[in-house]
């Protein structure tokens, strides 16, 4: 390897570390400032213009807060969780293209962190990671209602997880049908939604596999703990959840972690249905620089425009009960993606060998 | 399918008060400090010791704020007028008066008790004190100068608004006719060079129609 790949990869790595830091500190704000603006409120408007660096100065205050350990916590598992729930939500982004590749005095730049072949298989597994910071930081926390809300973690994630998958397989299906072979990569998948059907509609998944996108849309919801699917962390019911008994850095991490998560996760629906960075860059009509820098623009669009979504049902939906979350996610969204499996399947099969009966 | 269409329409409340908040058509917070809201005209503010236009104080130190006061927060101590320059009309005067506004309700019944509305409330309830003493105000900050202006603990400071100081509240406005109609819209005080001099509460006559209207 030589030391332009490397450095390239290094600075892929810290470009990708600096998005997701930057991102949550605007999301916290903005989360802030859209759900004040859906109340008729101001939100914070006191530190820097417009309150924006408002989550800056949460996390200073934070970072010189004790961390208070409880008597009763298993101290090593209480002082890992927080880590083990930031570093799956940071792996996760690392497999999400966010602008297009381009090439500098040679070598090859990829605007992703690292381009598995792989790459949606990962994020399942790096999401199901980040249910056991939640799980054990609730357990080893000593108490009660931390436990509780890591119980309910466990159970909300299962659930979840099973219709978030089966929705990404309907996706891998339709992909499959649009190239040469099936992908898992994240960079083939967006690089099969460039170009327009019918001359207008761009080739996002999101049109055909519409089912898919709400089910996908549900479903991230749950995986990240937002509301109306916050019962791991009710604080209405539980104080806290599974951070009641976090305090200072560990659990601003577990804040950056959640924030983390929603844009990685955002970014993923984006990449999968909204055609990730794909969009118009009119090469030549204006600057080289703009055409360049404009499909990572239409990529934080479309992630920004689903992070709004989350913020818009956090403001609106009240918290689902927890016989309600389970009846919703067993029998209706895991049978309506298998349903839907089954219906793109039999119309790609039809598209690709005609209808059995036909000649 | 019911669900769906009452989730859509609880994202259309949201996103319609977003655009309202966002084009500055609703909004409920009021940048407090910087602006501050109108306050009810009966509201209960700060105290204030009157005096006549002619310069004499209204308090005759007859102690019956005192008497009258829930929370015992009120100390008067009268003293006999020295006949060539009498302080107040009356035999006395308040020679202490003392109120902590610590233990202070606001209730205002001191206002009712007063026979001579000496003591009246106005609309400034900006009070906070770095220490107990300061929160006991005496007659150096109670009472009025001769040219009716209020003094002010904190006169410099950029919260106090004085224009709070001299409304007055209108608890007086309201109930100080005997009961009797011919009253209704006479002012029954002689009037003060400060706070105190107010409008005189229009008739009951006046206000049904004006609710009367104003329900349409």
């Amino acid at each position: 390897m030589r030391w332009a790949e490397i450095g390239i990869v290094l600075l892929r790595v810290v470009l990708v570390f600096a998005l997701l830091l930057g991102a949550t500190i605007i999301n916290v704000w903005a989360e802030r400032k859209i759900v004040a603006d859906m109340q008729s409120r101001i939100g914070p408007k006191r530190a820097g213009p417009w309150g924006i660096l408002q989550t800056v100065a949460d996390g200073l205050k934070l970072f010189f807060k004790e961390s208070v350990t409880p008597r009763k916590a298993e101290l090593a598992t209480f002082m890992l969780a927080p880590f083990l729930a930031v570093i799956p939500a940071f792996l996760i982004f690392m497999m999400v293209p966010f602008g297009a590749p381009f090439t500098i005095g040679g070598e090859e730049v990829i605007l992703q962190g690292a381009d598995l072949n792989i790459g949606l298989l990962f994020i399942l597994a790096m999401s199901s990671m980040a249910v056991y910071a939640v799980v054990l930081a609730g357990w080893s926390s000593g108490s009660k209602y931390p436990l509780i809300g890591g119980v309910r973690a466990t159970a909300q994630a299962i659930s979840y997880e099973a219709a978030m998958g089966l929705a990404m397989v309907a996706v891998v299906m339709f992909t499959a049908t649009q190239g040469e072979g099936g992908t898992l990569s994240l960079a083939e998948i967006v690089a099969r939604q460039d170009g327009t059907w019918a001359g207008f509609i761009p080739r996002w998944n999101a049109f055909p596999q519409i089912v898919a996108f709400v089910i996908f849309m549900i479903a991230i919801v749950a995986e990240t703990n937002r509301a109306p699917f916050d019962l791991v962390e009710a604080e209405q019911e539980i104080v806290g959840g599974f951070h009641t008994e976090y305090s200072g850095m560990r659990f601003a991490m577990f804040f950056l972690a959640e924030y983390v998560n929603i844009f990685s996760m955002s970014a993923i629906a984006a990449t999968l249905f909204l055609g990730g960075w794909n969009g118009p860059t009119w090469e030549g009509t204006v600057p080289a620089l703009v055409s360049a820098i404009l499909p990572t623009i239409w990529f934080l669009l479309k992630t920004y425009l689903i992070v709004f979504i989350f913020f818009w049902l956090r403001a609106t939906v009240p918290r689902l009960r927890y016989d309600q979350l389970m009846s919703l996610g067993w029998k209706r969204l895991i049978p309506a993606a298998l349903a839907w499996i089954v219906v793109s399947s039999v119309a790609i099969g039809v598209r690709q060998f005609g209808v059995p009966w036909g000649g | 399918m019911g669900v769906i269409t009452e989730f859509l329409k609880g994202l259309r409340v949201t996103g319609g008060t977003m655009l309202r908040t966002v084009t500055g058509r609703e909004m409920v917070t009021t940048e407090y400090p910087k602006e501050k809201r109108q306050k009810p005209q009966r509201f209960h503010g700060r105290h204030v010791l009157n005096r006549y236009p002619d310069g004499m104080e209204k308090c005759i130190g007859c102690e019956l704020c005192a008497g009258a006061c829930p929370a015992d927060c009120i100390y008067v101590r009268g003293m006999d007028n020295d006949p060539e320059s009498p302080i107040s009309p009356g035999e006395r005067y308040g020679y202490v008066y003392e109120i902590n506004m610590l233990r202070c309700i606001f209730c205002g019944l001191c206002v009712e008790a007063c026979p001579t509305e000496a003591i009246t409330m106005t609309h400034l309830f900006e009070m906070s004190t770095t220490n107990r003493q300061d929160a006991i105000y005496t007659r150096e900050e109670l009472l009025m100068d001769r040219s009716g202006n209020v003094p002010h603990m904190f006169a410099d400071d950029g919260m106090v608004d004085r224009e709070e100081l001299a409304t007055a509240d209108g608890w007086l406005r309201a109930t100080a006719p005997s009961g009797e109609t011919a009253y209704q819209g006479v002012t029954m005080w002689q009037g003060t060079p400060g706070p105190a001099a107010w409008d005189p509460e229009p008739s009951q006559d006046e206000i049904d129609a004006r609710t009367e209207t104003s329900d349409g």
